[in-house]
């Protein structure tokens, strides 16, 4: 015999027996397959698979005291049962991990349809939105945006637009004038005097888009508002020409309805340009093909008038100090509330001016 | 413009079918509005005579069992009925008498509309169809009562057939500068050119030579220019407007009335031509064409006594004024149906004078309409032959010898045109061939331009538009046609050519820009505040601007405020709205007011607009300045000066709930705090810092009202509005408002350097926290201030985390609880050093508002 171990206390070399090995791995498999918890897993851990007092520990202690042929053996043994029981173990605690994680997060589920609007949304108007959408894409092409006061004088809004006092055309524009009577002021009753106003104040080549309130005198319906929205854009520079404003407004009214659509100049008059056109669009509905027709958005027309413009008037360039023999420009003026009635099908145009919650905030912020 | 077809058609032909012609004048800058088609599903209508009738007697109103004689007497037509040939029939019209021929719809006759008839029993009798009217039939508007036919047509004739009644009724909207567009004449023109047809224009018919007829005497011969007065004698009070004539001037828009007003009506409608016709038994000595004297009166035909300005153009006899030239005649020589001498005027009256007499009377007629837009000066003898030639032939008139034409016109207008000018502006060459013959279309005449450029002295007179090179190669001297006083610029005839070739000829292009410079900074300051108060749960309204005149007593605005400086409007559109806003306040309050009554109760409203505040001295009247030339610095600083100031604001409106009732809880009420917030992320968005301070002003309640300011400066007030002002406007107690000069705020912002960068310590923080007692009339502000001054540069950031009132700490006394956060930028703190921090902004504190350490 050789020396015993000195440092082990064999108790109980019976431990490394095989019969006594498969036993001990036999109740371990069969405590951890009954641990029905993880609590109970971790009692069956201490007492079975690796707690000082579990028998596979015992038994590994014994090792160091069998004689050194025996104890290659022995270890592998060992070694193969401990591992049997570990695998089982971590197996189970997979097992019983994951059944407490589905349990656990069943119970915390929450209903994630419930309202969650605990904030008030808001909204900028529909007007806002698309005079702002409107602009960008003249500011995109290098434009700039113009401004100028509501109440005007009327040299701005009439004069200087080649409009004189008598001029047949002042009749059609319905005039809110301002007291006192005879003071020349009134409410702007388009966003032209700004094209002025910018002639006067900017450097040659002018290119800017002027978006605006103006002003008549219109009782409220559903299609009339004594106030309403403008937007016009004005190109003074040399060799501007009528093919120049085409292209220009074929941007502009894809930006508006969407690309694909045709447009069209109709000779119109406007004492502030010459020639003078008006403006549309193909409808963005029914394109004008029949088959989609009965339209509710052109009213089978094909077309929707999406507003004014021609070449500035030389009597206009005049007033402001250009030569129109030099200079030439192009003018476009629309109306803001009849192209977003168009667009977002508002039935009465009144809804822009009630200020009622419910138009305003399906817009959202960027409309 | 209501143009008829079959009238146009006898004007110009062969013309393609209405819908072509429509879609032609459109091209043509023409726009129709409509196109009427009438009479064409008319079917089954007969002549039919009256040979009796029976008053039939209702509670509601009488009616008349007529007899009717639908077909002569050997037609076995009327084989039916109990007296051969003849119907009975119910009719509620009594404008006709027994033997007079009527329109019959027999059963199984197709109205306008699809409308059928059929035999049916009603006020006792077997009605076996209808006696009709104008309208009925399709023929205009006339409903006054039963078309009466003239007695010699025959009886049981095809009324459609009869009376060509099926018709195409164009409705053109011509524009202001196109007056000779209000003609048949001038429609067909376009139409002409747009078919490639030849025209023969009726304007240019034969005149007899001028000479004595009826006196005239034109005293002011810039005004009325051309007077033509020619004189008919013996019109047969019997005659009729024939049919044809009746139904194209009822189509036309017009009622047929007597043959002399209704020939002044088709040569008007045909030619373009107002005319008028005087009584000339009520017509004493000659006619005057002169200015009104002061007091003089007129009635006119609408039956209204006018006071004459000493500005209106007036006809006038040895009685005084007979007529507003162009505009209306007189009650006094209006001709009657018992006129037999007429004398007619076919004169050309200056538009101005024309619109300002209109203007001044209110009263637009169809010809002061066609002297405002332009009447063809060479068209009066014109006009006036045939309006003689149609009183012979319908009213078996005598033309009186003679032709007064008194004929001041000017010279005709001539045009030096440069053939690149289409070029220039349409961006696309025209060959000069197709210049000369579209400017021909127009009825000008082109000749090549003589040379002025030999000439030492260029005519600055001479004719309009030849500014650039008079006389050079490629350019042409264009005498414009009378009846086109619009065109008197290269511009105007390049128009021309321009829209006759077609604006869909026009090449597609861009122009080369210089590089912008996008949005302004103010521009993007204020996109940034909609977007900042959308962000925080407003909606934005945009309201109309004009307010009652006790707009300000609503709000209870005090006597001198400048919101009470309020702008009014001349005309307004309601007498509750003669004054433009001075406030954002007013029309944000009225609409919430409207969201209320629709049962919206929690309202976060804003609005961002100009407001208007009158000058403190009274606006004088500027001096236009002339339009030929740019006007001064000094001249625009008048114009502009005359405004009244218009400073763009923001302001928002709260009621009700801020945070919103559900399931999370019960929500919670918007106070002072939310519309003080408001106005803070108005300032945030700009980069901008309010200093706020207890303010006073109204419409505030005066102890919840913080009044806003930049640098000293006030810039607006946020708070609970005023329960007065509440209980006026009718919002919901504890509503909220807040309102900022967004101009001033965004010049401020403007001013401020960029931003610091903070420099970011990665030492961990120290906090203290620190409760001090003082008096509740210490703004927390105060005792803020005082803690950042004494904790100095380690203090990170100071938050009031709580604030206690009662008996813990005594009556009038409140206790503050701070949190501060501080930390070094180079080192951990450590607690000694905390602690000093802590002991100094205590100490501040202590030291300027008297707060004590709570115990």
């Amino acid at each position: 015999m050789p020396a015993p171990n000195e440092t082990a206390d064999p108790v109980d070399l019976g431990a490394l027996e095989p019969d006594r090995l498969d036993r001990d791995v036999a109740a371990a498999l069969a405590a951890i397959a009954a641990a029905d918890s993880l609590d109970a897993l971790a009692v069956v851990r201490t007492a079975n698979v690796d707690g000082q007092s579990a028998p596979l520990a015992l038994a590994r202690r014994e090792l160091g005291s069998l004689p050194r042929e025996h104890r290659a053996q022995a270890g592998r043994a060992h070694n193969a049962a401990t591992g049997t029981v570990r695998a089982a173990y971590e197996a189970r605690l997979a097992e019983l991990t994951e059944r407490r994680d589905a349990e656990i997060l069943i119970a915390e589920r929450v209903d994630v349809t419930l309202p969650v609007d605990r904030r008030r949304r808001g909204a900028r108007h529909p007007l806002t939105l698309l005079s702002d959408r409107l602009t960008d894409v003249f500011v995109a092409m290098g434009y700039e945006v113009a401004e100028g006061p509501e109440v005007e004088h009327d040299w701005f809004n009439f004069e200087a637009l080649n409009m004189a006092p008598d001029h047949p055309a002042r009749s059609e524009h319905d005039t809110l004038y301002v007291a006192p009577e005879g003071s020349g002021r009134l409410l702007r009753t388009h966003t032209s005097p700004v094209q002025i106003r910018s002639l006067l104040a900017r450097p040659l080549p002018v290119y800017v888009v002027c978006p605006g309130r103006t002003y008549r005198n219109d009782t409220i319906d559903a299609t009339h508002s004594p106030v309403f929205g403008q937007l016009e854009c004005l190109a003074v520079d040399e060799g501007i020409t009528m093919a120049d404003l085409r292209g220009t407004l074929e941007v502009f009214a894809q930006a508006l309805f969407g690309s694909g659509l045709s447009t069209r100049l109709r000779p119109s008059f406007f004492p502030f340009t010459e020639p003078s056109a008006e403006l549309d669009v193909q409808c963005f509905a029914c394109h004008g093909d029949a088959g989609r027709q009965p339209c509710r958005v052109c009213s089978d027309e094909g077309w929707i008038e999406a507003g004014g413009c021609g070449m500035v008037d030389p009597n206009v360039l005049r007033a402001c100090g250009v030569d129109p023999d030099r200079y030439s420009g192009f003018a476009f003026g629309m109306g803001l509330e009849r192209a977003a009635m168009t667009r977002h099908d508002v039935r009465e145009i009144r809804d822009f001016v009630d200020g009622d919650v419910r138009f305003g905030l399906p817009f959202g912020s960027e409309g | 413009m209501r143009i008829v077809m079959s009238w146009l058609r006898e004007v110009v032909g062969p013309l393609p079918p209405a819908k072509a012609v429509a879609e032609a004048l459109i091209r043509a800058g023409f726009e129709v509005e409509g196109l009427e088609t009438v009479g064409s599903d008319l079917a089954g209508v007969v002549v039919g005579e009256v040979v009796a009738i029976e008053i039939v007697k209702t509670k509601k109103k009488d009616v008349r069992w007529c007899q009717v004689r639908v077909a002569e007497l050997d037609d076995p037509a009327g084989g039916g009925a109990a007296v051969p040939g003849v119907r009975g029939v119910i009719c509620g019209a009594f404008n006709f008498e027994v033997g007079d021929r009527v329109p019959v719809a027999l059963p199984g006759a197709v109205l306008p509309g699809g409308f059928e008839i059929t035999a049916r029993r009603t006020y006792g009798h077997l009605s076996e169809g209808m006696i009709c009217s104008a309208r009925e039939l399709g023929l205009g508007d006339d409903h006054g009562g039963i078309l009466v036919l003239p007695p010699d047509i025959p009886i049981g004739a095809d009324v459609n057939e009869l009376l060509d009644i099926g018709d195409e009724v164009l409705d053109i909207a011509v524009t202001p500068d196109r007056g000779y567009g209000l003609s048949v004449r001038g429609i067909a023109r376009e139409a002409a050119t747009a078919f490639g047809l030849s025209f023969d224009d009726p304007g240019l018919g034969d005149t007899p030579p001028a000479g004595a007829g009826y006196p005239v005497r034109v005293e002011d011969t810039a005004a009325c220019d051309r007077y033509v007065a020619r004189a008919v004698s013996g019109v047969d009070l019997t005659a009729r407007t024939p049919l044809s004539w009746g139904r194209r001037l009822s189509l036309a828009g017009m009622r047929p009335i007597s043959v002399p007003v209704d020939v002044t009506n088709i040569v008007m409608v045909g030619l373009g031509q107002p005319l008028h016709a005087f009584d000339r038994a009520k017509l004493s000595g000659t006619i005057v064409v002169r200015r009104a004297r002061a007091g003089e009166r007129l009635v006119t035909l609408d039956g209204v006594d006018r006071v004459l300005d000493p500005e209106d153009l007036v006809i006038a006899d040895d009685s005084g004024p007979v007529a507003l030239a162009g505009v209306m005649g007189g009650a006094a020589t209006e001709i009657s149906a018992a006129t037999t001498d007429i004398v007619l005027e076919s004169a050309h009256f200056d538009p101005v004078t024309v619109a300002r007499t209109a203007r001044r009377h209110r009263l637009s007629s169809e010809a002061s309409r066609r002297f405002e837009r332009g009447v063809d000066p060479a068209l009066a003898p014109v006009a006036a032959q045939r309006a003689v030639d149609l009183l012979v032939e319908l009213a078996r008139a005598a033309a009186e010898p003679g032709a007064t034409d008194i004929d001041h016109r000017p010279p005709p207008v001539t045009v030096l045109f440069p053939l690149g000018e289409p070029e220039r502006l349409a961006g696309r060459p025209y060959p000069v061939e197709v210049i000369r013959r579209r400017l021909a279309d127009v009825g000008a005449s082109v000749v090549d331009a003589p040379g002025l450029a030999d000439s030492s002295d260029p005519e600055p007179s001479g004719p309009a538009g030849g500014s650039r090179h008079p006389g050079a190669p490629g350019t042409v001297l264009v005498t414009v046609p009378s009846w086109r006083p619009d065109l008197a610029r290269p511009a105007d005839l390049v128009e021309e050519v321009v829209r006759l070739e077609g604006y869909d000829t026009i090449p597609v292009t861009l122009p080369l820009l210089p590089a912008g410079r996008g949005l302004t900074e103010p521009q993007r300051m204020r996109r940034a505040v909609g977007r900042a108060l959308a962000a925080d749960g407003y909606v934005e309204v945009l309201t109309l601007p004009f307010v009652a005149e006790d707009a300000a007593d609503l709000l209870s605005l005090p006597a001198g405020d400048e919101r009470r400086a309020a702008v009014q409007v001349a005309n307004p559109i309601a007498q509750d709205a003669s004054y433009l806003r001075t406030t954002l306040l007013s029309g944000l309050i009225a609409a919430a007011g409207r969201n209320l009554g629709r049962g919206q109760a929690d309202l976060a409203l804003f609005e961002c607009g100009l407001v208007f505040r009158e000058l403190a001295t009274v606006p004088v009247a500027a001096v236009t300045p002339p339009v030929d030339r740019r006007p001064s610095e000094a001249e625009i600083h008048a114009l502009d000066g005359a405004l009244p100031v218009q400073p763009r604001q923001v302001a928002t409106v709260l009621t009700g709930r801020r945070e919103p009732a559900g399931w999370w809880g019960p929500g919670r009420a918007a106070d002072w705090s939310d519309a003080l917030a408001g106005a803070h992320s108005v300032a945030a968005a700009l980069g901008v810092e309010l200093t706020v301070g207890a303010g006073s002003a109204m419409p505030w309640h005066p102890g919840r009202c913080a009044e806003l300011s930049i640098d000293g400066r006030v810039v607006g007030h946020a708070g609970e509005l005023h329960p007065r002002v509440l209980g006026a406007t009718g919002l919901p107690p504890r509503s909220c408002a807040m309102e900022l000069d967004l101009d001033a705020l965004v010049a401020a912002a403007l001013e401020r350097p960029a931003v610091a960068a903070p420099a970011i310590s990665t030492f961990p923080p120290a906090d203290r926290d620190v409760a001090l007692v003082t008096g509740t009339d210490v703004p927390v502000a105060a005792v803020t201030g005082a803690l950042r001054a004494g904790a100095g540069e380690l203090l990170e950031s100071l938050s009031l985390f709580d604030v206690y009132e009662g008996d813990q700490v005594g009556p009038e006394r409140r206790s503050l609880a701070f949190g501060l956060r501080l930390r070094a930028a180079d080192r951990t703190l450590t607690a000694a050093e905390a602690n000093e921090v802590r002991d100094a902004a205590v100490a501040e504190a202590a030291s300027r508002t008297g707060a004590v350490l709570r115990g």
